[in-house]
């Protein structure tokens, strides 16, 4: 079938979150950005309690929904996701619970992984969880991290160093939550050696070294973690930890998470996209400027040209968006999808914040708005969860049926 | 709940529509486009897939309701396969869908079960006017109230098979409103001119019509006394419209990506240069976005919801998504992208018309 129906229990998701992100997290989006590294702990304990009561466990797909009718988990967290991002992109980021780390672990954590790390974000204390990924000499080529793991009993030992880690204070320093540190256990293996380990809070040899001061999105912290001689148990890693048959399973399995997230992070992007065009329109129509819609672009002004494409665009990336996660709840493969949508959003996102900005001319750049904000809030979409040249390259390789050694 | 995959049987006919347009359309359209006319044999062969009959309910001589989801899944196919033979395949549900939808019961019964169970005819519908600014809100060719009926006069362009169509429906403003009449072949002051020569579908032939204070009763008005609402007529033509753009670029798409594949340039296929991968990588993100709002404006108007906006954006969408599309097609040939031996410069030149046509289709 297709459809466009939207479900009577995600409508009710969106008037909740659409309140959420008006009532608790407009107000206070300017401060944020202002005073960088504040911890915003009203919010923090305010969408604890909120998700809680709502049955939702925390920003986490299959968890607190309803067990019976249609899987919805994904559609459910994407317009989520889109709702708290359109209150503030930096803030959601702020949000208790598992984030990209939670994903990680629910993509490819066995059972008893998942009780033993998820169990956290619905107990009485808010936590979360983060990924660690890139690291000072490897960003996009992720292969080439240098993070490393090896086995020593019953243990793994984790040695290196891990940057742009986000959330990586909140998920170590302020709250017993976990990072999922990738790192190698065979060098020689590239990317076939490549694992997600569970590090917890708390656990000696792995310590926040340092905040970044960001373009945007500065409500959510960006932390260095490093790992020395740091020990965790040897069921923390996710997936297999041999690495012969991790060239046919484990590793792709791990990459899986990828799929879940992409469009998640689209999401996010095109929160912001949308109160954008939304103010941008708001602020329009109060200087008495309407919108006509019907007419070839050559019968309309120029900022009608510009609202109707923003509309285009923002509607056509929603959509692709929305494909991704009703395949991912639909257990069906979604890889090309989840990167197109990651590809269109960025793009959207980036392009709908900085024409809004002109725009509005001096009203645009003046922080007396928000505009100026989403711009810079914008940009990251385009670079974190693969940057939309890496996406690209996921795309192509998969149109073209290519090997990453074919299309480098 | 939202779904993104056709039923079964949808599924089914898509099957059909893809076998027609892979073994027949495509292979007839360079010569149709250079020769300006497709074989009857190909049209007629392209109507009896029933896409049409199907939409007309059994009471009018078809057998089926009419879907506009199911008719853009179908749209899409055929202008993979190619535009102008998808269009001439369509041009009947140009008079006949109007009718369904907006005619009166005298109306319907007139005209449907003839065209439903017969064979393919050439009945159209004029739209279209040669103006730069011309828009279907605001119709230049105007129906006068007169005493029994309507005096109507103007110009239409892009008239598909007004030489040989024995009946049309001409949209005119009344009062400044589109509004449809049912005009016969030879009715006085109806002046059929040379056929059209355009930048593509060479393979459907157009015309201009001059209308010159030409007398229609009353009965004539689709919808009869009262008229009809143009809004859904409008919608459901820039929804099929936009899905044979999504088609049109969905065919160039895979074409340059074939060749992009086994063409060698430096020691290597091109497909493993970047330049040339990201180029489709974004080719097909953009088809993807565009054909999910034709689908979403196709939806909304078969759950009864006001399509106008949607739809309207949906051919935005694709009209940018297949200029886009179709140049780069025939960038990633290259010199041979240029040579009418390909089929890439075809698509361009059709792609280029995709915002203009919207009234050239309907589903």
């Amino acid at each position: 079938m297709i459809s466009f129906e939207m479900p009577e229990t995600l409508s009710k998701t969106v008037v909740m979150m659409g309140s959420v992100a008006e009532n608790m997290m407009r107000p206070v989006s300017r401060r944020y950005d202002d005073q960088e590294h504040e911890i915003p702990w009203d919010f923090i304990s305010f969408m604890h309690e909120a998700m809680k009561a709502m049955g939702a466990g925390s920003l986490a797909p299959d968890r607190g929904v309803r067990k019976e009718g249609p899987r919805l988990g994904y559609q459910r967290l994407a317009f989520m996701i889109e709702c708290l991002s359109w209150g503030d992109a930096g803030l959601y980021l702020c949000t208790p619970g598992g984030g990209l780390g939670a994903a990680a672990v629910e993509a490819s954590g066995t059972p008893e992984q998942k009780e033993r790390f998820l169990k956290r974000f619905s107990g009485d204390k808010p936590a979360f969880a983060c990924m660690a990924m890139t690291e000072p000499q490897a960003g996009s080529d992720t292969a080439a991290i240098r993070t490393t793991a090896v086995r020593d009993g019953d243990e793994w030992v984790l040695n290196g160093e891990k940057i742009f880690v986000t959330a990586g204070h909140k998920s170590l320093v302020d709250t017993p939550g976990f990072v999922v540190v990738w790192a190698t256990i065979d060098p020689a293996a590239g990317r076939a050696g490549m694992r997600p380990f569970v590090v917890e809070a708390g656990t000696p040899g792995c310590s926040v070294t340092k905040l970044e001061h960001k373009l945007g999105i500065r409500s959510s912290d960006t932390a260095s973690v490093v790992l020395q001689d740091c020990r965790i148990p040897f069921d923390s890693i996710l997936g297999s930890p041999e690495v012969e048959t991790v060239t046919q399973k484990g590793f792709k399995k791990a990459m899986a998470t990828f799929d879940a997230t992409r469009p998640l992070v689209a999401a996010s992007a095109l929160g912001v996209a949308r109160a954008t065009v939304e103010l941008l329109k708001e602020l329009l129509d109060q200087q008495g400027i309407e919108i006509r819609y019907g007419l070839p672009r050559s019968l309309l002004t120029n900022l009608e040209r510009e609202v109707i494409e923003m509309e285009v665009m923002l509607r056509s990336a929603w959509l692709l968006v929305l494909k991704a996660v009703w395949l991912a709840d639909e257990h069906k493969p979604n890889t090309l999808e989840a990167s197109m949508s990651k590809v269109k959003a960025g793009d959207v996102v980036t392009k709908i914040t900085q024409r809004a900005v002109e725009l509005m001319g001096p009203l645009g750049y003046s922080r007396d708005l928000l505009l100026e904000k989403w711009f810079r809030d914008a940009k990251i979409n385009d670079i974190f969860e693969g940057t939309g040249q890496i996406n690209r390259l996921i795309v192509a390789r998969r149109i073209l049926n290519y090997s990453s050694k074919e299309l480098r | 709940m939202y779904g993104f995959e056709p039923s079964q049987e949808q599924q089914m006919l898509v099957d059909s529509v893809r076998r027609y347009a892979t073994n027949d359309l495509r292979l007839a359209a360079h010569e149709a486009d250079e020769s300006g006319e497709f074989p009857h044999s190909v049209i007629r062969k392209g109507w009896e897939l029933g896409v049409l009959q199907a939409s007309i309910p059994e009471a009018y001589g078809g057998f089926g309701e009419r879907s506009a989801v199911t008719g853009a899944l179908a749209a899409e196919v055929l202008g993979w396969g190619d535009l102008a033979g998808a269009l001439a395949v369509m041009a009947p549900g140009l008079f006949a869908l109007p009718i369904l939808s907006a005619g009166t019961e005298a109306q319907k019964l007139e005209h449907l079960p003839a065209l439903a169970e017969g064979d393919w005819q050439p009945v159209t519908s004029a739209f279209i006017e040669p103006a730069f600014d011309f828009y279907p809100g605001q119709m230049r060719t105007a129906a006068e109230k007169s005493s029994d009926g309507f005096v109507i006069t103007g110009e239409k362009a892009c008239v598909p098979f007004a030489d040989r169509a024995e009946r049309t429906v001409v949209y005119a403003g009344v009062d400044g409103t589109p509004q449809g009449f049912l005009i016969p072949k030879g009715a006085e002051g109806y002046q059929i001119c040379e056929r059209e020569r355009l930048m593509g579908i060479g393979g459907v032939p157009t015309f201009r019509i001059r209308l010159d204070k030409v007398h229609v009763p009353g009965s004539a008005r689709l919808g009869g006394a009262d008229g009809h609402d143009f809004a859904p007529i409008l919608a459901a033509s820039q929804v099929a419209v936009a899905a044979l753009g999504v088609g049109l670029s969905q065919a160039a798409y895979d074409y340059s990506l074939a060749y992009a594949k086994d063409r060698e340039a430096f020691g290597v296929p091109i497909a493993q240069k970047q330049v040339i991968a990201f180029m489709l990588a974004e080719m097909i993100t953009e088809i993807e976005a565009s054909r999910l709002m034709v689908w979403e404006a196709a939806w909304l108007m078969d759950a009864g919801h006001d399509a106008s906006k949607a739809a309207y954006l949906a051919l935005v969408s694709v009209s940018d998504a297949a200029m886009m599309v179709t140049d780069r097609a025939v960038q990633i040939l290259g010199g041979h992208g240029y040579i009418r031996e390909h089929p890439v410069e075809l698509w361009m030149r059709n792609g280029r018309g995709i915002p203009a046509f919207a009234g050239l289709a309907i589903v």
